[in-house]
């Protein structure tokens, strides 16, 4: 995440602050999620929308909406309202490729968006922002190009359908339809509103500031005349993480202007560090989260050594007093990972109550993200460039809704 | 064949590079060769020949006083710590048409080295002259890099100057700075590599006793249990080849019956397979699935069209 001037501002303040390149809560406590969607202006998603969810796709809802790590969306209901109707939607999510070694934190909302494509049967577009990251990052153009294709890899592990998805580097696909739509935008956004929006000042170069539009524009239908030729009504839904609500606060105030709907969202919270949600995951420190090249022995000792624990001191104290469930992290992971809501109740309630000990929640934790690492592994190795090449190739989706 | 010395020098002469030429018995150490060639007719090179753990190859080519540190190349090349070693010499005369000790940058002249990468050291720029072998260990060339450098675009080669001794950190905020260099294409070299080309094929009625072990040894454990789990070493035949993707299921699937069989109720155990089991072969089944689709989008972007 890029630290900006803007922070310097903010801590004075000790207000928290959540924008795309900052995540920090105030006075290092938690983030206040609700003050958060306040702000922000959009919804909480309730119980009686992941209701309709369920009955609407004939099953589970995914963990993570059943277990509030996806929290918060605009125009949800609307989708869901076409959606009965048989009006379709498509798919919008992305990642800016910083680095080559993935966390558990980054495969998160494409978990979430391969349950979304399987159990809504739409297709899917996934923008690899290389140029964001050469620009911010300071990375060159080919080592961000080649980041790109390797984060790829780890996406497409994710388990995407190749005959409904389509990914696409900023590097190499911006141009024509998509570059057209980008120029539009722009013309509707000021100076002063991009830097009121993003926090741009008159020492950031002009590549920051002309970079909205290119995350903007994948959520029009007419970006993508290979996928969508005619559909220019095709409405699109964005899982992101909350922190990338401003690009579409924006997008969404200039898409009336253009004569396009506005894309809805569904967001995400914060995946916590190893250490605790005070703590940073900082891709400089291995040890702050697991890695999706990280070994059964290193998630065991990662987990053993750092993860955060809500237990007591003492076995004795532990027994009388249970488990502090508000911080304590393997816990907080389970709850992100472990899919069997009724055994994730009962460790709750064992350990909370102080049966359970540390050791075993631990324990529980380290054979569920083994399992889980494991077979993103072994599906990444199965990852080839050709399949890569094919994922990224400009071509239509004949068999997108199906 | 390889380029010749011969052809080698009349093509410097082609492009008008300044050489200067001195014949010798056959050196096969840099020491030797420094006994015919002095070192004030330029600065003598090491020249040395790795490959890495997924067949792409590299010449490096350095000052002898330059220190080369194989574990730091490695990983400035993104490789891990011990991600390159020396060429088998196979390689050597495969690749590069050159015996073991005429290791040279103008190798790369062969169309056997097009995927080998050459990184030169960055200390040549300041010599005068430097040294190199013209593709036969009794001849020595000294010439300028900007020869050098006429020479390697001569054949569509980007020259690549490298500060070998430098030893940035390398982490997950610092990308390796070398990383670019690496080839995009891994070389087979028959006789060395025991299975892998870039493009894999599996065979068609494989030799189970080899793949066997990564379709099974996997035991598929069923979230409660706690068995230990077997890393993968090989890309998984079960996602491409139909006997193997089956035997995966049926494996699976027998796996977690085995462990629920006392579960009395024949309905009950079906609705446990059934819950346990779809996300993952699901999963799977995607995974075939992309595979044979890029499959057939490699065919067809190789098709050649129709004769008329």
């Amino acid at each position: 995440m890029e630290v900006d001037k803007k922070d310097e501002n903010e801590s004075e303040s000790s207000e928290q602050v959540v924008n795309p390149w900052e995540v920090s809560a105030k006075d290092g406590g938690k983030i206040d999620y609700d003050k958060l969607i306040d702000k922000f202006g959009c919804q909480r998603l309730d119980e009686s929308l992941i209701d309709r969810v369920q009955r609407l796709t004939s099953r589970q809802p995914h963990v993570f909406l059943r277990r509030g790590v996806f929290f918060a969306h605009r125009d949800f209901n609307e989708i869901l309202d076409a959606y009965e109707k048989g009006d379709k939607f498509y798919l919008y999510t992305g990642r800016g490729p910083s680095s080559e070694a993935l966390h558990l934190g980054h495969l998160i909302p494409f978990m979430f968006t391969k349950y979304l494509q399987e159990a809504f049967k739409v297709p899917l577009v996934i923008q690899l922002t290389d140029d964001e990251k050469c620009m911010w990052k300071n990375l060159s153009v080919e080592e961000s190009q080649r980041l790109a294709r390797e984060n790829a890899k780890d996406i497409i592990a994710c388990g995407f359908d190749v005959t409904k998805t389509f990914i696409f580097s900023d590097f190499d696909y911006v141009g024509g339809a998509f570059y057209k739509n980008m120029v539009k935008v722009s013309k509707c956004v000021t100076l002063n509103k991009a830097m009121g929006i993003f926090g741009f000042s008159g020492e950031d170069h002009i590549g920051k500031l002309s970079f909205p539009p290119v995350q903007a524009v994948p959520s029009f239908p007419s970006s993508f005349p290979h996928l969508f030729p005619g559909k220019d009504n095709l409405r699109c839904l964005i899982p992101c993480a909350i922190d990338q609500d401003p690009y579409f606060r924006m997008t969404r105030d200039v898409a009336p202007r253009l004569g396009y709907s506005k894309p809805a969202l569904i967001e995400s919270s914060f995946f916590p560090a190893l250490q605790g949600e005070n703590g940073k995951m900082s891709a400089s420190d291995p040890n702050s989260a697991i890695y999706v090249t990280d070994t059964a022995k290193d998630i065991k000792n990662k987990i053993n050594k750092y993860a955060f624990s809500g237990g007591q001191d003492s076995v004795e104290k532990h027994r009388e007093l249970g488990a502090n469930l508000e911080v304590d992290i393997p816990v907080k992971y389970l709850s992100f990972f472990l899919e069997d809501d009724s055994e994730l109740e009962h460790i709750k309630k064992e350990y909370g109550e102080g049966r359970m000990l540390t050791g075993e929640v631990k324990k529980k934790l380290t054979e569920v993200l083994t399992e889980m690492v494991e077979r993103h592994r072994r599906s990444r190795a199965a990852v080839t460039d050709e399949m890569v090449d094919a994922f990224m190739a400009v071509r239509p989706l004949p068999s997108m809704f199906e | 064949m390889g380029f010749s010395k011969d052809q080698l020098l009349n093509r410097l002469q082609e492009l008008e590079i300044d050489y200067t030429k001195y014949e010798h018995p056959p050196v096969l150490t840099v020491e030797a060769q420094a006994k015919y060639v002095s070192s004030s007719e330029g600065a003598l090179s090491k020249n040395l020949f790795f490959k890495d753990k997924k067949h792409r190859y590299y010449i490096v080519s350095a000052m002898v006083d330059t220190k080369v540190d194989m574990k730091v190349l490695s990983q400035r090349l993104g490789l891990g710590k011990g991600g390159i070693r020396m060429a088998p010499e196979e390689a050597l005369t495969q690749l590069l048409q050159v015996s073991l000790e005429c290791v040279t940058p103008f190798a790369v002249v062969n169309e056997s080295a097009r995927d080998v990468s050459l990184l030169l050291d960055q200390n040549f720029k300041n010599q005068k002259r430097c040294i190199f072998h013209p593709l036969s260990n009794e001849v020595s060339v000294s010439l300028n890099t900007s020869g050098l450098d006429k020479f390697l675009k001569s054949i569509e080669r980007d020259p690549v100057y490298v500060d070998l001794e430098a030893n940035p950190a390398v982490g997950k905020d610092q990308p390796p700075d070398l990383a670019v260099y690496v080839p995009s294409n891994s070389v087979v070299i028959p006789e060395i590599s025991n299975e892998t080309s870039t493009k894999q094929t599996p065979p068609p009625k494989s030799v189970s006793a080899e793949v066997k072990p990564v379709a099974s040894a996997k035991p598929s454990k069923p979230a409660t249990k706690g068995k230990s789990v077997v890393v993968e070493k090989s890309t998984p035949l079960a996602f491409k080849n139909p006997e193997k993707f089956v035997e995966e299921i049926m494996d699976k699937t027998s796996a977690l019956l085995l462990s629920e069989a006392k579960v009395e109720n024949v309905e009950a155990l079906a609705e446990t397979l059934r819950k346990r089991l779809t996300s993952e072969l699901t999963h799977l089944a995607i995974m075939y699935k992309n595979t044979a689709y890029t499959e057939g989008f490699h065919a067809g972007k190789h098709s050649q069209p129709k004769r008329l």
